[in-house]
């Protein structure tokens, strides 16, 4: 299907995009940018109805939240490609002045941008509290929100899980990025998350999906899915399968490539594994 | 000294519950978000009078705060209610990145600050507060003095665009502002006009403050009174006008000497007009149980306390 073809070429191009942003930084965070670059591009490019014609207040539209923060490389291109502001601009990420910072933020005024993140947890609430608003403004888009697994970690998330089942934000469509990885090691090593997420989520009284979060065909179809099951008393949350790194040969599935930027050397070899689909930056 | 006819003897949340209530009639976007101290923070009138547009959040302050962010962004006016250390302290990243570095427009509006809690002792007796939040960029910090004057803020603050964080206390106390003022965020009150010394006090420690003027007139002392309810932003031509014709000052709050309203006049007083300071407030201390009279004493926040300072800066001139 061409419509999957684009996505996937789309999806390529970002992967350049990150790779070549945290060069150009010499810092920043490229395994998770790389590993949900599919799931954020099918997002921007299929599944939000979204105005680029940035509003903060995003009435009557639907409302994107990155909680996981430092994934940042990946947002401001898929914004930049889908219209939110000049492609040329990503060449000042994390450089002075620049309205890409180093973690998402809105004091810079970065269209497509309406909270700051990068201090872990903080996301699923603030995406709550605007599901919220949309219901008392009586808007019947819906709110969706990227999490990190090792972002489970943070309490916060779980006082904001049994919020919204309690109280019904059924509006809501919360994804995570189960790779299993982060900083220091694996999610199990570091402090397990238990192997059954969907297990807890759901005895916090959430509908749960699983995604394959490296298929472009199930990105879209479990999203359309995750749509149809709004409006019913529950919020959602989409366990997303991915690969920190994917698709780079000698980045993928190690936390290693969390948060540090690619040598010369390295982003050549990357690059030559991402054929240019649409022009770099 | 000019004397004040106390209307009644209030606490101050109540104020916060009438102005909440009142703004509920008036102001649509107003909404509600309380963790479990509905009662406490008198917020029962809105809950009850506008179900739809408050949120019991339970337990759990650190989502209420991302909550309200959340609310904020859909055009929402979010107040947030529980106890000043629950509202501060324990939230404090939340606020910080949510919040202020986000520039939302939520209120903060923390009750059972200082001492004047009482009994339940120093776990929740917060007097850190103010520093924590007056600190943070894009923040207001707002302490009303009395019943009246925490009504006509918290109706003020829904009408300004931007973090507020607004404090005040549990115990009845007297109310001698009048209903009909109007709360102007970061305006500094004149209450005496006077030639000695100028007390900048805020927060339940205007009354004392009051008190301490009339028995320093007795001893011949020619007080200046100004209440700082705004420390930030600081009301600082005001403050520099009263200082150029004093030339002696005390500072008087119910919070850590610190980081508080002392502390900003200070910094203030140090880059534009080097005066003699004494600072009435909590001296690098925890409180502890006990009445909220008790505490004031204990901890050197009355008005004899403010007298005696008065006499000290008085000789530093």
């Amino acid at each position: 299907m061409t419509d999957i073809r684009t996505l996937e070429q789309t999806a390529t191009q970002v992967r350049r995009d990150i790779l070549r942003m945290v060069h150009g930084a010499k810092s920043g965070h490229p395994g998770g940018s790389l590993g949900c670059a599919d799931f954020l591009t099918a997002l921007y490019f299929k599944v939000l109805n979204h105005n680029p014609k940035f509003n903060m207040n995003g009435k009557n539209e639907d409302v994107f939240f990155l909680s996981n923060g430092h994934i940042s490389p990946l947002f401001y291109s898929v914004l930049a490609r889908s219209g939110y502001f000049p492609v040329e601009e990503l060449k000042t990420f994390r450089k002075l002045h620049s309205r890409l910072q180093g973690h998402p933020a809105t004091a810079e005024h970065l269209p497509g941008v309406r909270i700051a993140s990068g201090s872990l947890g903080q996301g699923v609430s603030v995406a709550a509290g605007a599901a919220l608003s949309k219901k008392l403004n009586d808007d019947k888009n819906l709110v969706y929100v990227l999490m990190g697994d090792g972002e489970l970690q943070e309490g916060q998330n779980w006082e904001a899980f049994m919020f919204a089942a309690h109280h019904k934000v059924d509006n809501l469509i919360v994804t995570v990025d189960y790779n299993g990885q982060q900083i220091d090691g694996s999610t199990m090593e570091v402090l397990g998350l238990g192997a059954d997420i969907e297990a807890k989520l759901k005895a916090f009284g959430w509908e749960i999906l699983h995604m394959d979060g490296h298929n472009m065909q199930n990105i879209i179809d479990t999203m359309a899915k995750a749509k149809t099951m709004t409006g019913n008393g529950k919020p959602i949350f989409i366990i997303m399968k991915t690969e920190m790194g994917q698709p780079i040969d000698f980045m993928v599935g190690s936390h290693k490539w969390h948060g540090i930027a690619p040598s010369d050397s390295d982003l050549e070899k990357a690059l030559a594994q991402l054929p240019s689909t649409l022009a770099d930056y | 000294m000019k004397k004040f006819e106390v209307q009644n003897v209030k606490d101050t949340r109540s104020g916060f519950g009438a102005g909440l209530s009142e703004l509920g009639k008036t102001n649509p976007n107003v909404v509600a978000l309380c963790a479990d101290l509905t009662g406490s923070l008198k917020m029962d009138a809105f809950q009850k009078e506008h179900p739809e547009r408050f949120f019991q959040v339970g337990i759990a302050e650190a989502n209420m705060i991302g909550l309200a962010a959340g609310l904020a962004i859909g055009d929402k006016i979010p107040f947030t209610g529980t106890f000043a250390n629950f509202s501060t302290g324990r939230v404090y990243d939340q606020i910080r990145q949510s919040v202020a570095y986000s520039n939302k427009n939520v209120k903060i509006c923390a009750s059972h600050a200082g001492v004047t809690l009482g009994e339940d002792g120093a776990t929740h007796q917060i007097l850190e507060d103010i520093g924590l939040m007056k600190m943070l960029p894009n923040m207001t910090v707002i302490n009303p003095c009395d019943y009246n004057q925490t009504k006509a803020a918290t109706i003020a603050i829904a009408d300004h665009e931007g973090p507020v964080y607004l404090r005040f206390g549990r115990p009845a106390v007297p109310n001698f502002t009048s209903a009909t003022d109007k709360f102007e965020i970061g305006k500094a009150l004149m209450l005496n006009e006077g030639s000695d010394v100028t007390i900048f006090a805020t927060g339940h420690l205007v009354w004392q403050a009051i008190e301490a003027g009339h028995i320093l007139a007795e001893k011949g002392i020619n007080v200046e009174l100004i209440n700082i309810h705004t420390i930030k932003p600081l009301d600082a031509q005001a403050i520099l006008n009263s200082v150029r014709k004093t030339r002696a000052v005390v500072t008087a709050e119910e919070h850590q000497m610190n980081g508080g309203l002392g502390d900003s006049i200070c910094q203030l007083l140090a880059r534009e007009l080097p005066t003699p300071v004494e600072m009435v407030a909590v001296n690098d201390s925890f409180g502890q149980s006990g009445t909220p009279d008790e505490l004031m004493k204990e901890y050197g926040l009355d008005a004899t306390n403010i007298v005696a300072a008065v006499e000290r800066v008085m000789k530093r001139k």
